[in-house]
């Protein structure tokens, strides 16, 4: 069975089970929205200073929402001790956590392009016209965001106080990230709008790093 | 399916005392160093004198956050226990080099500045080098079974190790679009300075081996102590 | 609840005709921290046997199990599979085991049917959804197939577990405490089907408690404390000897639990 079989299996049953309860979707979007309205009481939303402290709130509410997502990701598996029945399968444990990334991916993105209108509302900027821009930068950003957060959702699932400790160890080590993409926001929501290329390949070059070390080392976290 | 055979972890050997003394010795002279035989700087005087140190110590500290992607990676390769002693040996005494860092930068700062904080590339990377880390540390501490406890801040300290580079790049471009005043540089660079940072250097990295060979120590120590504690609650069943 | 099917295994609800594995340990250690699990075991074990693996909490029989279905490495020794006469790889020994233990390995938020489809996917089976329809009959869950497994008693998972285990036409079969939680009922019909998939051709390795139901299949004992072998019936012994003795072991420390 081959490494993109498995994943594109175990993708499809992480997206069937989310999308039949729906809970954790939901439950992060309002959490997104409660921390976007909030922070917006903390300054006086004009125009130019919505657009300079915007995007670094936006990206700092999905990176807190992460955090707190990613945690069920391997939580999940030890109901049942369900990832023991994956581990008995003829696939490599790597395809475990990639389908769980891709997963992880694809929720957090969905989070972030409904939450976009909103944030365009309540912080009074103009996504349309550089939409396309903006899903490029939102999309590197997240890829990094999950790739992360699914390997450190199986460290920290192996510890106490798990809760706390997930953001603990994800949010230092995706700061690279935060600068990165509200940059990369703002230099896009400008007028007029420039997508900075040293960003967006810094960012790329960031997703590359960690997924090539989730693939070296993620599958020690999975041992017994 | 056959595996390296698993040995007992050994313990590392006793610090020596003339090593010991030869670190103290590098110390006296380094601080002699930075404190008497440099020159005094001419725009920001006396205080500038513990660039000296703030400078060694970030370097040495590096040096024991590579040690740390070392240990990990290679206890993640031989699963022997003692690389993961390494790893949170070089661990601790790094975050004590950056606090080092952290504490004397805002001293240097504020009289020559008058802010004891701004978020230049330097000091804001280091600062996020030590969260990093700290998290590391507390990571160690809610894993209670030593090999879960090894293999998983391996795998973190891979992935935090891999961080810096990309902390310090992406601080730095940031730095550089949006400039402001720097805490690390000014001053120019007179030949004896560059000796006298040599030598603190030199002497804050023979503080560090030391300290690492001592922790390293006790943690052997420890892992020999659970051990028996082990052995002789099985016994007396 | 409905009840067993005593009807016989069909298509791929059984082992494998012909698939029996041949195992060999040399000199297997476990190695968990400081502390020994698993010491010099050395074992073969030939295809179409049924042994029992006995002996308290602790003694090993799980990690010897968890070694076998390779859910984790021993720190020393060799595992070497065997068919016919060809050695097999290990990971296409893990295409042929099937394992159930005292957790059920099931997701609780998908049906039943899911779950088999799930998981003959991984397997690589052709026709996952075929497949799994036809395992849910011999284990008499045909008609629950849709419904959750969150709904299901603990001896309706028990089977759904089986049925999982035996999707692949497996080999080898491991059981690791299967029967905890069964009711009399459940155990009987659990020692029913091991006998049964044991006629079948399957090597059986499965860790017991005590004496109940399941021993009845059982060709071969063997008892295991603090990680070593101190009992084994041998290939072409008598088991019962050993199984009585663990038993009165047992009980007799236990205070006749």
């Amino acid at each position: 069975m081959t490494l993109a079989r498995a994943t594109s299996v175990i993708l499809a049953k992480e997206l069937r089970t989310e999308f039949r309860s729906r809970q954790l979707l939901g439950t992060t979007a309002v959490f997104v929205l409660i921390v976007i309205v909030l922070f917006s009481f903390t300054f006086n939303p004009t125009s130019t200073e919505s657009r300079r402290f915007g995007p670094g709130l936006l990206w700092l509410s999905f990176l807190f929402a992460g955090s707190l997502m990613l945690q069920s990701s391997f939580l999940r598996e030890q109901t049942n001790d369900t990832l023991a029945a994956l581990r008995l399968a003829p696939i490599e444990p790597f395809s475990i956590i990639a389908g769980k990334m891709a997963a992880n991916f694809l929720f957090l993105l969905l989070v972030e392009v409904i939450l976009l209108p909103v944030f365009a509302v309540l912080y009074n900027v103009a996504i349309l016209p550089v939409l396309p821009q903006l899903l490029l930068v939102l999309a590197t950003g997240t890829i990094g965001l999950a790739a992360t957060g699914t390997v450190f959702s199986a460290v920290a699932a192996q510890a106490r106080l798990r809760e706390l400790l997930l953001p603990l160890l994800l949010l230092p080590v995706l700061a690279p990230v935060l600068i990165a993409s509200t940059e990369a926001t703002i230099g896009v929501l400008q007028d007029p709008s420039e997508l900075s290329l040293v960003w967006l390949t810094f960012l790329a070059c960031f997703d590359v790093v960690f997924l090539t070390a989730a693939w070296m080392v993620g599958e020690y976290l999975l041992e017994e | 399916m056959s595996t390296e055979a698993q040995t007992q972890p050994s313990i590392g050997p006793a610090i020596s005392v003339p090593s010991v003394l030869l670190v103290f010795l590098l110390l006296a002279a380094a601080s002699y160093g930075a404190l008497i035989w440099a020159p005094t700087e001419n725009t920001m005087g006396l205080v500038q004198r513990i660039f000296y140190f703030h400078v060694a110590s970030a370097w040495s500290g590096f040096i024991s956050f590579l040690l740390v992607f070392i240990g990990s990676v290679a206890y993640l390769r031989t699963r022997a226990l003692k690389w993961d002693w390494l790893s949170v040996a070089s661990a601790e005494v790094g975050v004590a080099f950056f606090t080092v860092v952290l504490v004397t930068g805002p001293i240097w700062a504020k009289p020559v500045w008058g802010i004891w904080w701004t978020w230049d590339a330097r000091l804001t990377s280091s600062f996020l080098l030590w969260v990093l880390f700290v998290s590391y540390l507390v990571l160690r501490s809610l894993v209670e079974e030593p090999e879960r406890r090894a293999i998983v801040s391996a795998v973190f300290g891979i992935f935090a190790a891999l961080d810096i580079p990309l902390v310090y790049f992406s601080i730095w471009w940031f730095r550089t679009q949006h400039p402001q005043p720097v805490i690390g540089d000014g001053g120019k660079l007179d030949a004896r300075m560059g000796w006298v940072l040599l030598l603190c250097w030199a002497a804050t990295l023979g503080v560090m081996v030391v300290l690492i060979r001592l922790r390293y120590r006790l943690e052997s120590l420890r892992s020999e102590v659970d051990a028996l504690r082990m052995e002789s609650a099985r016994n007396t069943r | 609840m409905s009840t067993p099917h005593p009807t016989p295994p069909n298509g791929s609800a059984a082992c494998g005709p012909g698939n029996g594995l041949r195992i060999q340990f040399s000199e297997i250690e476990k190695r968990y921290g400081m502390r020994l699990a698993l010491r010099g075991i050395s074992l073969e074990i030939a295809p179409g046997e049924c042994v029992a693996l006995v002996g308290h909490n602790g003694s090993g029989k799980t990690t010897l199990l968890k070694i076998v279905a390779q859910l984790t490495k021993p720190s020393r020794g060799n595992l070497a599979f065997y068919s016919a006469e060809n050695s097999v790889s290990l990971e296409e020994v893990k295409s042929r085991v099937g394992m159930v233990g005292h957790n059920t390995l099931l997701y609780e938020e998908m049906s039943a049917e899911e779950n088999l489809i799930f998981f003959a996917k991984l397997f690589g089976l052709a026709n996952p959804a075929d497949v799994s329809r036809q395992a849910l009959q011999p284990v008499g869950l045909a008609n629950r197939a849709s419904d959750l497994v969150r709904t299901f008693s603990r001896g309706m998972r028990q089977r759904l577990s089986i049925a999982r285990a035996l999707l692949a036409s497996p080999g080898l079969l491991l059981f690791d405490e299967a029967g905890t939680g069964l009711d009399p009922e459940g155990q009987h019909w659990l020692g029913t089907t091991i006998k049964r998939l044991r006629d079948s051709g399957c090597t059986i390795l499965m860790s017991t408690h005590g004496r109940n139901e399941t021993q009845e299949a059982v060709t071969r004992a063997i008892r295991l404390e603090q990680g070593k072998i101190t009992h084994d019936s041998g290939a072409g012994g008598n088991p019962n000897e050993v199984l009585v003795m663990a038993a009165v072991r047992e009980s007799g420390e236990e205070g006749g639990v």
